[in-house]
């Protein structure tokens, strides 16, 4: 039995493209003919779903098809024409334009939608069941489903199941009108929503169904909008990351606040933007810019950070207060050094182009790439901070003095050279901070300025010291003030987060993930 | 830390100089609007330039008065007194507004131009009883000191000091900053208020006016350095500068920290905001700028340049830095960030105690 | 509250205990710094508490002075939960504490230390109207000459030696007027003479007032004479006569290893 469908199944597959040739070949006069007849042989051509329909049509549409005197039509192909049956090159002495009027162009609208269907291409056929979803018209029922018989790019598909949902339901069949009620229902998509809501009112019968229909379709979009949401807070929470890990080392493990954080964002975003353009006259190197300018900046910072650290902020060790209107004001010659060098407009760091465009997650959830990329290379960073620390010799270099310089020192280590490190590297985290940034805004020289006070909250929130608190603490305060945003607006939502975190600390004065114990006491 | 600043109380002879020159120096001051009156070309002349930008320094000394009470007695190092200063400037501003009147570009009786520009119908509630100086006056006070005593209670009574508190300060005049700049706040939003008439019924472009905001400016900080005086002279400033030094062992002297500290916080914040409402009739303008972090925490700077601890320094840090930002921003406007973070930088690392620590000799 | 769990009266006497610790733990992360301790201290009653370090001596005093909330327990003084309140009320309520490593406010001169600690209202309108009367200056030079520091009167206390700033505390301690002293380390850094002038202080003072001695120094122990409790890992070890704890084997084990 199952072997006779098969075979029959086989037999239809081998008979369709032949049955195809013959109406192809036999819509091909009536072009020769009166306007009637074109439009006629047009839509023939169209139902035919032969490929080599499309060319023919788009030809004419653009009046480059031309027909002999003997009523044969002849097809351009570069400088010749060839025969539109038989595809064999001829003379093209005699021949004019195949005319057009309204009612042809109309009916090649249809046609092409029609044949583009099963167009080789799969973004003209993509195009294709869009367009036809939106002429909704019953006609186009068994084209689609021949369409879908064949049809394997999945996206493609859902597409044209949509199209063929939104057909059905203007169709005459009711059974057919139903299924496409729930089907249209499930596709959770806002243009099956319209569709629907149109239909609420040509077809009374079905309210209740459409409803439920509309309904599903209205969850399935908060749905994602919650998706999107938490993706944008995340982002958020990546780029607060980054800017709060490098105060994570400086503020949370040595106990310096330095306010120059910022600043040190600030140059990391403009070591990118010197990187971009030292790279912009090599052609391969250029795409690749924005990788360079990692390294880059954490070193232009981290160097920085090291001078800072030896030069200034070690005389100040136990006056933090000192430390903080110190390192400010180091954050504001550096603000006017880089405003003095580089022009205090803004300056252009490109995305390469592989971090451009929007992709779609499962859901139709859409991500910007680089908002993307900023998550993954907060991960990573986050990741590389912890194995720093947790893994290497510096890392407990680091530990060992934070906990006890006096007997870290006796045990050998030179605590001057772990803290300048542990400042550096701090430093250096900022640095990739601007690289990152660089992406999603102005690099400025006051680019760091409105970082910074988020940065410090993170760190409070989170719990000084805390790597984990770190990253809760970011990616929390991203995604509440995305939550917020569609209801406060941006600043009243930033104002909000502020007063949260000052009305949490009254709960836990030392963050998040607070230390506890006599650690804590110090 | 605690040895490298002044404590206040000096004996005998030295408390007799210190008043004698303070005298002296508020009475210089109270000549300057009556050398504005002699002809241009005699020596003594003061030009209405000189006058108008010592009143605006008055109401800086006023403010960093109210900063060194926080921070030099009471080590609470508030970046965010530039917000109390601004909340009174903003009552001022509201008032001032208030009195234009039907004079307005757009001529609405009683909607300020930018309201009438953004659509209002009528004087959102909070705008109520702004066109009366005295409920003005209150409110310059009465606001700033609210909200003082709010984030200061919350504060002080989960222990958030040193750095966490400024950095909290900071934030709130952050905040407040970014609300300011929204159009529906109603308060002018980007563009603050400007193009006041009069105040008190005195045009305010004329030299009287000029003289009288003057006088007034420095009538409150002679008052205002009195106060500042019989408090930090008081056991309760002994009690301030213990808390400085070593708050719990306060605590275990039975003292309630959160009460003391909050006393002078809001003082200082009311302060402040006096200070603010003094200075923008003077300025002739009062924006969201002026929330900025980065104003209050030069503020500090002034203080720590004079030399905190010492209520004679933050007044001299306020008129010196704002001299040297006066000269500089003229002749070399690039050079003067570079002046002020090197203030900073400086001022800490050399200079623990102020200018004043150069004049009187180091504590033993 | 304080009826349904009455203390059990210390030795049979009739008088309440001042100080009353039943079970109580302090955790931090794991670690146990104070584990099931009790302690009863009678009113005038002068107590010694030795141990070795990490005994849990300091945590004590920072659980009855509000510094460290137990985990686990009941601290009591007179009919007051100490687990309830914070530093500055149990200061008020009567408990001074000197502490191990002498803390005062070196900004200020001696005489203007000891006028902070003076029992006076303390809130900051209080201190603003507050005006030293003759009666006042004479307590605080009565103390002054107690504590040997009268010429040092308008010195800063930044400046003073070790044994001096321990006199100095010990100072505002009588200038508190408390009704119950903790005294941690009161000898430390100072003379011979001295320590046996503090002695006496302390057994002068216990008869009106109950003190809390943790000291280190045996020798000044036993000079106290009175009784000594012995804490090992967060709880009693041993109680008794500095001849009694001296002689428990378990006392001598903890003290000469194990």
């Amino acid at each position: 039995m199952t072997r006779f469908i098969l075979r029959i199944s086989l037999l239809l597959l081998l008979a369709l493209p032949a049955r195809a040739q013959d109406a192809f070949t036999a819509a091909l006069p009536g072009l020769a003919g009166g306007f009637g007849d074109i439009a006629a042989s047009v839509e023939r051509l169209g139902a035919s779903g032969d490929p080599r329909a499309l060319p023919l049509l788009r030809a004419l549409q653009e009046g480059r098809l031309q027909k002999a005197g003997d009523g044969r039509i002849l097809l351009p192909d570069g400088a010749r024409l060839l025969d539109a049956a038989t595809g064999q090159p001829a003379e093209a002495a005699g021949a004019e334009a195949v005319r057009l009027n309204n009612r042809v162009r109309q009916a090649l609208r249809g046609a092409l939608g029609r044949l583009q269907l099963v167009s080789p291409d799969p973004a003209e056929r993509l195009a294709a069941a869009e367009a036809v979803f939106r002429s909704r018209s019953a006609e186009n029922i068994p084209l689609l489903q021949a369409a879908l018989a064949r049809e394997t790019v999945p996206r493609i598909r859902t597409q044209m199941e949509l199209a063929l949902a939104a057909s059905q339901l203007v169709g005459s069949d009711a059974e057919a009108k139903r299924d496409a009620v729930a089907r249209l229902g499930a596709s959770g998509s806002v243009e099956a929503r319209a569709v629907l809501i149109e239909a609420r009112n040509a077809n009374p019968e079905m309210a209740t169904a459409i409803e439920v229909s509309i309904a599903t379709i209205e969850r399935a979009l908060a749905i994602r909008r919650a998706a999107e949401t938490l993706f944008q807070g995340l982002s958020l929470g990546s780029v607060l990351l980054l800017a709060a890990l490098g105060l994570a080392i400086t503020f949370g493990v040595m106990g310096v606040i330095n306010m120059a954080h910022g600043e040190f964002v600030m140059l990391g975003a403009y070591a990118t933007f010197v990187v971009q353009e030292a790279c912009r006259g090599i052609p391969w190197l250029a795409p690749w810019s924005l990788v360079l300018s990692v390294p880059a900046a954490f070193l232009v910072t981290a160097a920085c950070g090291a001078l800072l650290e030896r030069g200034l902020i070690r005389h100040l060790y136990g006056r933090p207060l000192e430390t903080l209107l110190m390192t400010f004001g180091v954050g504001m010659i550096l603000q006017q050094a880089v405003r003095l060098a580089f022009g205090a407009q803004n300056r252009e760091v490109l995305s390469p182009p592989w971090m451009q465009g929007t992709i779609l997650l499962p859901g139709d959830i859409a991500v910007t790439q680089n908002r993307l990329w900023i998550i993954v290379f907060g991960l990573i960073v986050l990741g590389l901070v912890f194995a720093a620390i947790r893994l290497t010799r510096f890392g407990l270099e680091m530990r060992a003095v934070v906990q006890n310089r006096r007997i870290a020192a006796t045990m050998g280590i030179r605590t001057g050279r772990v803290d300048a490190m542990t400042f550096a590297f701090g430093s250096g985290l900022a640095g990739m901070a601007g690289v990152a940034l660089s992406q999603i805004d102005n690099v400025s020289p006051n680019l760091g300025t409105g970082y910074i006070i988020d940065s410090f909250m993170v760190v409070v929130f989170g719990g000084v010291g805390s790597l984990a608190g770190t990253l809760v603490g970011a990616m929390s305060l991203g995604v509440v003030n995305k939550l917020l945003e569609p209801y406060a607006g941006a600043v009243l939502a930033k104002v909000f987060v502020l007063v949260a975190i000052m009305l949490f600390i009254q709960r836990r004065p030392k963050g998040l993930f607070a230390l506890k114990g006599r650690a804590a006491e110090s | 830390m605690s040895a490298s600043i002044a404590s206040p109380a000096p004996a005998g002879a030295a408390r007799l100089t210190i008043r004698l020159v303070l005298i002296g120096a508020v009475l210089v001051l109270a000549l300057l609007p009556l050398l504005n009156r002699l002809p241009p070309d005699s020596a003594l002349y003061v030009s209405d330039f000189i006058v108008s930008i010592t009143g605006k320094w008055i109401t800086y000394a006023i403010l960093a008065l109210a900063i060194d009470l926080a921070w030099g007695y009471a080590g609470i190092l508030s970046l965010g007194h530039g917000a109390f200063f601004a909340l009174g400037g903003y009552a001022m501003g509201m008032h001032l507004m208030r009195l234009i009147g039907p004079r307005g570009v757009y001529g609405h009786p009683t909607l300020p131009d930018f309201m009438v520009f953004l659509g209002y119908k009528e004087l959102p509630w909070y705008w109520l009883g702004f066109d009366h100086f005295p409920f003005m006056v209150l409110m310059a006070m009465a606001v700033p000191g609210m909200l003082a005593l709010v984030v200061g209670y919350l504060a002080f009574r989960s222990r958030i000091t040193g750095v966490y508190l400024s950095i909290i300060t900071q934030a709130m005049t952050y905040a407040l900053m970014l609300a300011f700049f929204r159009n529906d706040m109603g308060f002018g939003g980007n563009n603050g208020f400007t193009d006041f008439k009069e105040l008190l019924g005195m045009p305010l472009n004329t030299d009287a006016a000029r003289a009288a905001l003057f006088y007034a400016s420095l009538a409150l900080l002679v008052v205002a350095f009195l106060v500042c005086t019989r408090i930090t002279q008081s056991k309760l400033g002994r009690v301030l500068v213990a808390i400085r030094d070593a708050e719990s062992r306060v605590r275990f002297l039975g003292y309630d920290v959160t009460q003391h500290k909050l006393f002078v916080f809001v003082l200082s914040a009311v302060l402040a905001g006096l200070a603010g409402a003094l200075y923008v009739p003077q300025v002739g303008i009062i924006n969201p700028g002026e929330f900025s972090p980065g104003n209050s925490i030069e503020a500090v700077i002034w203080v720590a340049v004079g030399g905190r601890g010492t209520l004679v320094g933050a007044v001299l840090g306020a008129f010196s830095v704002n001299a040297l930002k006066t000269w500089l921003t003229t002749v070399a406007p690039d050079l003067w960030l570079f002046a002020l973070g090197g203030l900073f930088v400086a001022v800490t690392l050399f200079l623990p105690r102020g200018l004043i620590g150069l004049f009187s000799k180091a504590p033993k | 509250m304080s009826d349904e769990i009455s203390p059990p009266l210390g030795q049979g006497k009739a008088a309440k205990p001042v100080l009353y610790l039943d079970g109580v733990s302090v955790v931090f992360d794991g670690f146990r710094a104070l584990n099931n301790l009790s302690l009863v201290v009678d009113p005038g009653e002068l107590r010694a508490i030795i141990g070795p370090n990490g005994a849990g001596k300091t945590t004590m005093m920072d659980v009855i002075t509000g510094k460290t909330r137990p985990t686990a327990g009941v601290v009591r003084f007179r009919d007051h939960d100490l687990t309830k309140l914070d530093e500055a009320t149990i200061a008020n309520l009567g408990i001074g504490r000197k502490f191990q490593k002498p803390t005062m406010f070196d900004a200020l001169t001696v005489f203007e230390n000891l006028e902070l600690a003076l029992k006076a209202p303390r809130g900051p309108f209080a201190c603003l109207r507050w005006a030293l009367t003759g009666e006042a200056r004479r307590r605080i030079e009565a103390v002054m000459e107690e504590v040997g520091l009268s010429a040092r009167a308008q010195d800063r206390a930044g400046v003073l030696s070790h044994g001096q700033r321990q006199w100095l505390e010990i100072g505002m301690l009588l200038m508190q007027d408390p009704e119950l002293l903790l005294v941690d380390e009161p000898v430390a850094g100072m003379t011979d003479q001295e320590t046996e002038h503090t002695a006496a202080l302390l057994v002068r003072i216990a008869g009106r007032r109950s003190v809390v001695v943790v000291e280190h120094d045996l020798e000044f122990v036993r000079a106290l004479g009175s009784k000594v409790t012995v804490l090992c890992e967060g709880s009693t070890l041993s109680e008794g006569s500095i001849d009694h704890v001296q002689n428990d084997p378990r006392v001598i084990e903890v003290y000469l290893g194990r």
